[in-house]
């Protein structure tokens, strides 16, 4: 194998021209009337700006990114589809891009004369059709329905046909965007199969996908796309752990966004007590004493709530609730189980529940929280008023996150 | 620069002729899609014309009773080459703008879609060749050696049509009212080219107006061959080549050039 790399990028650049927005399409009336309207700088947009990179033969690129970060238009220009404004592009040997499904498909044709006439449009011969047509009709699994009109299929099943012939046309470049999770279970690990058979037969692939575990089960190097630029390259782990970070702290932002509107009715609703104490307000904290709505696990997290009393009281006990998205209580606790003395509190206060370790699952978690006497009876009594969710790069399930770790000895059984 | 210039074009028609069986896949797509799913199917292609040819004969012949021997049969003639010029240049006008994820999402030289259009057609022609030869000899008109020159007339029609819908594809993705400009054109085009009269019913002071019209010069020369029983203006036909060469030319060249923003603009 030859020690070029198989994609070359170097200096990328690619912008649109942002016209949907004003006037729909150019008409012969516009051009006539206004032919030399300059086109302004502003009315373009830079999707890709000055990106640089390679991959070597036989290697697998994931790239990786937000909604609209310029994953798909990379692609596009992989594949030829687009021309670089900028930069140059090159990409070494035949290139098959996984990128639409049954393109061209006819809905009245049958499925068998779509695959001849899918494979023309991917460049297949018609003889090489034919060979390897048995191969394509068993790996759609559609037995008989490869003579129905494609019409009557499902979208699943149109899906794994255009998926059935793309796979087939041997590529040396396999450019796949977000199509790994066609088709019902069966036909994800056939596919999965012959992703690993590319990889294992040394084809190069260029992958765009949401789903991390897929980026973390084949590829070998990782593009983290944020505006058109590179944010991260390198290595699958780590790229993906900085680009999760940074999707936590955008949802965040965008979480206490909303929260702050939400609150604010949310301390009217699922709501009771005799209002002999209020609770004003509640912020979730982190261990700098800033508000946040994710977290990872295992961070620090604080709670914090404004009350008030209208004369003092003696018996007064705060308690907060942990519920995950099933409503289970995942903990609950207030100062009176915690052994806490609030004493004479002052009519106007904040209290503050201080949590070392939020060792939670992954999930989205609402609080629940309290004013009420020692006995029960409820001053106030505020349920789901505010959630947050928890992020972790690791896939384990259940309720909580016990601190832990492995060890594995040997034993000698005594004779 | 000049060597530029023709590897381009060159290498426009290289790939045509590469993607040949692409182009042949399409083509039957769009011809057996046309009818897919209809009673009588692929007999439309046969009894559109037919029925054509009796409406214009009931109402020139039968009604306007214009006296001229074998006036329906001459209108046939001149009328099947203009339905495949005119329906080439309707269809191909939105070839690219159509052409949805085929332009947008696969990657294969986008000449193939008007190229299919302009195939579909003429294939469309040719089906109803056997209709019209059919009546030619009910009329009393034999097939003579002079049907022979069908060949290079149609030859050098279908590279006009195909210079012509290059044009129009391409000017359609960036003008969207390329098309209906286009259906208003043809209407009048239609009636400047001598299909549904003879040349002699045109006064010498207008003939200049047939004479301009390279459409109006097929006309003519498929009547020769088919009606009059004779050869075609050679001359005439040697002009057309030429002209028809020089649009392919500017053709490709301009599609070429505004190819790469195709899939950005649909």
């Amino acid at each position: 194998m030859s020690s070029e790399p198989v994609i070359e990028v170097k200096e990328l650049v690619k912008s649109f021209r942002r016209q949907m927005l004003k006037s729909d399409y150019t008409t012969w009336k516009t051009l006539l009337l206004k032919p030399f309207s300059r086109r302004r700088r502003e009315d373009y947009v830079t999707v890709l700006n000055g990106l640089s990179f390679q991959v070597p033969a036989g290697r697998t690129l994931a790239v990786i990114g937000q909604n609209g970060s310029g994953k798909s238009t990379l692609l596009k220009i992989l594949a030829g589809i687009y021309k670089p404004d900028a930069g140059e592009v090159l990409v070494r040997g035949r290139v098959a891009s996984l990128i639409e499904l049954g393109a061209g498909f006819h809905p009245e044709f049958t499925g068998r004369e779509n695959v001849y006439l899918n494979g023309a449009i991917l460049g297949l011969s018609k003889k090489e059709i034919a060979e390897r047509f048995e191969y394509i009709h068993s790996f759609s699994g559609l037995g008989e329905y490869i003579d129905a009109p494609v019409r009557t299929y499902s979208s699943g099943m149109y899906v794994r046909l255009g998926f059935s012939v793309a796979v087939n046309v041997d590529p040396d470049v396999l450019l796949v965007d977000e199509v790994l999770a066609v088709g019902d279970e069966a036909f994800a690990h056939k596919c999965e199969d012959k992703l690993n058979q590319f990889r294992a037969s040394g084809k190069t692939i260029c992958l765009v996908t949401h789903d991390m575990g897929a980026v973390e089960k084949y590829a070998d190097d990782v593009i983290w796309l944020d505006g058109g630029r590179i944010a991260a390259q390198g290595e699958a782990k780590r790229v993906i752990d900085a680009y999760r970070q940074k999707v936590a702290r955008d949802e965040d932002q965008i979480r206490r966004r909303e929260g702050k509107q939400e609150k604010a009715e949310k301390l009217e609703q699922k709501r009771w007590g005799d209002g002999e104490a209020t609770i004003t307000d509640v912020r979730v904290l982190d261990a700098q004493g800033r508000e946040r709505a994710v977290f990872e696990t295992g961070e620090a997290l604080t709670v914090e709530m404004d009350y008030q009393l209208k004369e003092p009281l003696d018996d007064l006990v705060f308690g907060i609730g942990i519920n995950n998205a099933h409503g289970v209580v995942c903990y609950g606790t207030n100062t009176h189980i915690d052994r806490v003395e609030l004493g004479q509190a002052p009519l106007k206060g904040t209290v503050s529940v201080f949590m070392e370790r939020l060792d939670l699952v992954q999930g989205t978690y609402t609080l629940d929280v309290a004013a009420h006497a020692k006995d029960g009876r409820a001053y106030d009594y505020i349920t789901q008023v505010t959630s947050f969710a928890v992020r972790s790069s690791v896939g384990d399930t259940g309720v909580f996150r016990p601190p832990h770790h492995w060890r594995l000895t040997a034993r000698e059984d005594s004779p | 620069m000049i060597q530029n210039r023709t590897s381009v074009i060159w290498r426009h028609l290289e790939e045509l002729y590469r993607h040949r069986s692409l182009i042949a896949a399409l083509t039957g797509r769009e011809m057996k899609g046309r009818y897919r799913g209809s009673i009588l199917g692929f007999f439309w292609t046969f009894l559109n014309p037919l029925l054509l040819l009796l409406v214009y004969a009931l109402v020139f012949s039968v009604y306007f009773r214009v006296k001229m021997e074998n006036y329906a049969v001459f209108m046939f003639t001149g009328l099947l080459p203009w339905i495949f010029f005119s329906q080439s240049l309707n269809e191909g006008a939105g070839a690219i703008s159509d052409g949805g994820s085929l332009v947008t999402k696969v990657l294969f030289p986008q000449q193939v879609l008007p190229a299919v259009k302009v195939a579909a057609n003429f294939a469309n022609y040719l089906l109803s060749l056997p209709i019209l030869i059919g009546f030619l000899w009910y009329s009393g008109i034999p097939l003579t050696i002079y049907a022979l020159a069908f060949v290079p007339v149609a030859l050098v029609h279908i590279v006009f049509t195909y210079a012509l819908v290059l044009l129009l594809a391409a000017a359609n993705v960036f003008m969207r009212d390329t098309r209906q400009i286009l259906a208003n054109i043809l209407t009048l085009w239609f009636f400047l080219c001598p299909v549904l009269y003879p040349l002699k019913q045109v006064p010498p002071a207008f003939r200049f107006l047939v004479k301009l019209n390279p459409a109006a010069a097929f006309t003519l020369a498929y009547h020769d061959i088919f009606f009059w029983c004779r050869w075609p203006d050679w001359r005439m036909l040697g002009l057309l080549a030429l002209l028809s060469l020089v649009m392919l030319v500017v053709a490709i060249k301009i599609f070429e050039h505004y190819k790469e923003y195709f899939a950005e603009k649909i």
